[in-house]
C-alpha cells in the first residue's frame, strides 16, 4: 500500500495531460475532423503556458493563453479542412510541424527556465478518505478540472441537444444538414474547443507538471493521446481510463529509473509506445469482430453542401 | 445571400497546376517571412542567406544534393505507401533500423571485401527497414490497426533502440562519451565523388526513383497499388488481395527508408551515431505530397528540400536563426500546398441564389 498509493496518484497526475487532449480530440473527432497535430498544438500551448506564467506570475492566466493559443493554432487547420475540404492527414502533420517549430523557435531563450506553477492541495472532505482520497483528492485544482470535464463531457456528447447534433454531424452530415444544422459551424467549434483542449493539456505539462519549459517536451503524448481516442472508443469514461493506464506505465518508467534498476533508460523508455501499439492492436481486434463500435462514420470527410458525395 | 463559394472545376491544365503549386510556395514563404520579420529577422536576407549558402557556391551545391540522397529516399519510401493511400509516417524509424542493421553487419557479419559487405549491409537494411515497415503493414491488413499511429510509435521505440546500442555495447571507446560507434573500416564506405561528401548513395537514390517510376506505372502490381489506393473495395472485388498488398507494400516501403539509412552511414557518415538523421523520415512526407505522387518528379522536390535545410544550416550560423525556423518552413509550404490543391480542384466564383429557391 506505501508503494501502490503514490504510485496511483502519480499515474493520475502523468495521464492528465494526456487526458485534456484525449477529450478535446474526442469532441473534434466526433464532428467528424480528424487532428492529428495535437503534438504540435501540445508543445505550442506548453510554451504559451510556460511564457505567460513567466511574464504574468499566474498560473491561470498561463493555462488560459495555453488554451487560446491551441485554438488559435488549431483554426488553421479547421480553416483547411472544414472550408477548404483538404485532406485531413496531411493538414495535421504540417500542423504537427509547425507547432513544432514555432514551440521551439520562440523558446529557445528559455530552454531550463522554471517557473512558478499550480500545486497541489487536498481536496476538502473528500481528500480524507482513506485511499481514495491520497489517490484522486491530493492533486492540483487541474487534475479537479479534469474530473468535471470528463463527467460533464459525457452528459453533453449523449444527453444534450448539441451533443446529439455534434454527433449528427460526425456520423451523417448529410440528415444533419437536412435537419437544419450548420455542419461547418459544428465542426468549427468543436475543432477549436479540441485544440484549445489540448493546448491546455501542453499547458498543464508546463505550468504544472514540470513547471519548466523544455524543448519538444510533449515527448510523443499528442501522438499517444490519438490512439487514446481509439482506446476509448470516442467515450470520456473509457479514455479517461486509458490515460490513467499509461499515466501508470510512464510513473511506473519514472520510478524504475529513480530507484536505479539495472534496465537501460532506453528500454524503459521504450515503454508507453510499446504499449499503445499493443493497445491499439487489441482494440483494432475487438472491433474487427464487431464487438465495439468504429468511429465516426464522416470522420476525415469533407462535407460539401451543394455535391453529392 | 452574398458571399464566396467554392465550384468544381472541370479541366486543368499543366501549365495551371504548376502555378498553383508555385504560387502555394510562394504564399508559405511570404508567411514563413512574416514569422521572421516578427522575430527581429530580416526575411529578405533570411533568404538571401538560403539561396547563397545552398547555391551560391560548388561546396554548397554538393551540400544540397547530399541532402536531397536521404530525402529522394525517404520520399520514395512515403510515395509508395501514399500510393496505397496508407499513411506510412514512420519512414524515420524504418531508416533508423536499417542504419542500425547496417552498423551491425558491419560490426559482426564477415564479409570478404567491399563488394560482400555493400550486399551484406544492402540486405540487413533491407531486412530490418522492411520488417519495421511490415509490422504496421500486416496489423493494418489484418486487423485495420491505425498505421498512422502504428508507425509513429515504432518511430520512437526504434529510436530508443539504437539509443540503447549506442550507450551500450556499440558505443566508440575512443569516443569520449558522445553516443557513436567506432568508425567503419574503408571496405564498408561508399566511394566519394572528389573532394565532397557527395557519395555513391546518389546513384542509389536515382536507380530507386527509376525503378519507382517503372514499377508503379509499368507493372502489374503497380496497377493493383493504384487501384487500391482509389478504392479499396472495388479492387477487393476484382480479386486483389488487399491485405496481403498492404503488407507487402510496408514491407517495400520499410526497406527503401531502410536502404536510405545505409546510405547515411555508409555513405555519408561512416559510422552510426545518434542524430544521423534530422527529420528525414518527416520531411519525406512533405517531399512526396510535393511531388503530387509523381515519382519523376520527386527528386527534383528533394534537391528544393535539400536548399531548405542546407540553407537552415547557413542561417544558423549566420543569422543565428535556429533549426527549427526550417520545420516551421516546412510545416507552412505543406499547409499552402494542400491549401492550393483546392484551388486546382475548385474556383472561387461570386455565389448567386441558386436557382428555383425564391430568393431574391
Amino acid at each position: 500500500m506505501d508503494v501502490l498509493i503514490p504510485m496511483m496518484a502519480a499515474a493520475i497526475r502523468s495521464g492528465t495531460p494526456v487526458l485534456y487532449a484525449v477529450l478535446g480530440e474526442i469532441l473534434a473527432e466526433r464532428s467528424g475532423v480528424m487532428n492529428l497535430g495535437l503534438e504540435g498544438v501540445m508543445l505550442v500551448g506548453a510554451f504559451a503556458g510556460f511564457s505567460v506564467t513567466q511574464s504574468a506570475g499566474d498560473p491561470y492566466l498561463g493555462l488560459a493563453a495555453a488554451f487560446c493559443a491551441g485554438a488559435l493554432l488549431t483554426s488553421v487547420h479547421a480553416f483547411l479542412c472544414i472550408t477548404f475540404g483538404g485532406n485531413q492527414v496531411v493538414s495535421g502533420l504540417a500542423l504537427s510541424m509547425l507547432g513544432g517549430g514555432m514551440s521551439a523557435m520562440m523558446g529557445r531563450g528559455h530552454i531550463g527556465e522554471t517557473i512558478n506553477g499550480l500545486m497541489p492541495f487536498k481536496f476538502p472532505i473528500l481528500g480524507d478518505i482513506p485511499l481514495i482520497g491520497p489517490v484522486f483528492f491530493s492533486h492540483d485544482a487541474m487534475v479537479y478540472a479534469s474530473y468535471l470535464l470528463t463527467a460533464f463531457l459525457c452528459f453533453f456528447i449523449f444527453r444534450t441537444r448539441p451533443g446529439m447534433n455534434l454527433r449528427a454531424v460526425g456520423e451523417n452530415p448529410r440528415a444533419a444538414d437536412a435537419m437544419g444544422i450548420s455542419v461547418s459551424r459544428v465542426r468549427y467549434t468543436f475543432t477549436l474547443i479540441g485544440g484549445g483542449l489540448s493546448g491546455a493539456a501542453g499547458g498543464y505539462l508546463s505550468v504544472v507538471y514540470t513547471q519548466m519549459w523544455v524543448e519538444g517536451m510533449t515527448a510523443g503524448r499528442g501522438w499517444i493521446a490519438i490512439a487514446l481516442v481509439i482506446f476509448g472508443i470516442w467515450r470520456p469514461l473509457r479514455a479517461m481510463f486509458g490515460c490513467y493506464l499509461f499515466g501508470g506505465v510512464y510513473a511506473l518508467q519514472m520510478r524504475m529509473q529513480a530507484a536505479g534498476t539495472s534496465i537501460p533508460a532506453p528500454m524503459l523508455l521504450m515503454l508507453p509506445y510499446l504499449m499503445t501499439l499493443a493497445v491499439l492492436t487489441f482494440i483494432s481486434v475487438r472491433k474487427g469482430r464487431g464487438m465495439l463500435p468504429g468511429a465516426p462514420a464522416s470522420l476525415g470527410n469533407p462535407f460539401r453542401r451543394e455535391e453529392r458525395e | 445571400m452574398r458571399g464566396w463559394r467554392l465550384e468544381p472545376r472541370t479541366s486543368v491544365t499543366p501549365a495551371f497546376s504548376a502555378a498553383v503549386s508555385a504560387a502555394s510556395i510562394m504564399l508559405a514563404l511570404v508567411l514563413g517571412g512574416v514569422i521572421m520579420a516578427a522575430m527581429g529577422v530580416n526575411p529578405f536576407r533570411a533568404y538571401y542567406e538560403i539561396l547563397r549558402g545552398a547555391l551560391g557556391s560548388s561546396y554548397g551545391f554538393s551540400e544540397t544534393l547530399v541532402k536531397s540522397i536521404p530525402l529522394t529516399m525517404t520520399g520514395l519510401a512515403c510515395l509508395l505507401a501514399f500510393r496505397m493511400t496508407i499513411w506510412n509516417i514512420g519512414a524515420e524509424g524504418q531508416l533508423v533500423m536499417g542504419a542500425l542493421a547496417s552498423a551491425a553487419f558491419v560490426r559482426y557479419g564477415s564479409a570478404g571485401g567491399a563488394a560482400g559487405m555493400f550486399f551484406g549491409m544492402f540486405a540487413a537494411s533491407v531486412l530490418a527497414g522492411g520488417l519495421w515497415g511490415l509490422i504496421p503493414g500486416f496489423l493494418k491488413g489484418r486487423w485495420n490497426v491505425n498505421e498512422i499511429i502504428a508507425t509513429l510509435m515504432l518511430n520512437y521505440i526504434a529510436l530508443s533502440l539504437m539509443d540503447l546500442l549506442l550507450y551500450g555495447a556499440w558505443k566508440d571507446p575512443a569516443s569520449m562519451g558522445f553516443p557513436m560507434t567506432p568508425p567503419f573500416p574503408p571496405e564498408a564506405r561508399f566511394l566519394t565523388f572528389g573532394r565532397t561528401r557527395l557519395h555513391g548513395g546518389l546513384a542509389m537514390a536515382l536507380a530507386m526513383t527509376a525503378a519507382a517510376w517503372f514499377v508503379i506505372r509499368k507493372t502489374r502490381w503497380g496497377f493493383e497499388i493504384r487501384v487500391i489506393g482509389e478504392n479499396k473495395r472495388a479492387a477487393g472485388y476484382a480479386g486483389m488481395n488487399v491485405m496481403r498488398n498492404t503488407a507487402l507494400v510496408m514491407f517495400v516501403s520499410g526497406a527503401i527508408a531502410g536502404l536510405c539509412g545505409m546510405s547515411e552511414v555508409a555513405g555519408l557518415h561512416g559510422r552510426l551515431s545518434r542524430g544521423f538523421s534530422v527529420g528525414y523520415g518527416f520531411t519525406g512526407v512533405i517531399v512526396a505530397w510535393l511531388s503530387g505522387l509523381n515519382p519523376l518528379a520527386l527528386p527534383f522536390v528533394a534537391f528544393l528540400m535539400g536548399i531548405l535545410l542546407v540553407g537552415g544550416d547557413t542561417l544558423q550560423v549566420v543569422m543565428t536563426l535556429p533549426l527549427s525556423s526550417v520545420q516551421v518552413l516546412q510545416g507552412l509550404i505543406l499547409f499552402c500546398v494542400l491549401g492550393g490543391e483546392v484551388f486546382r480542384r475548385r474556383r472561387l466564383r461570386p455565389s448567386r441564389a441558386a436557382p428555383g429557391t425564391g430568393e431574391h
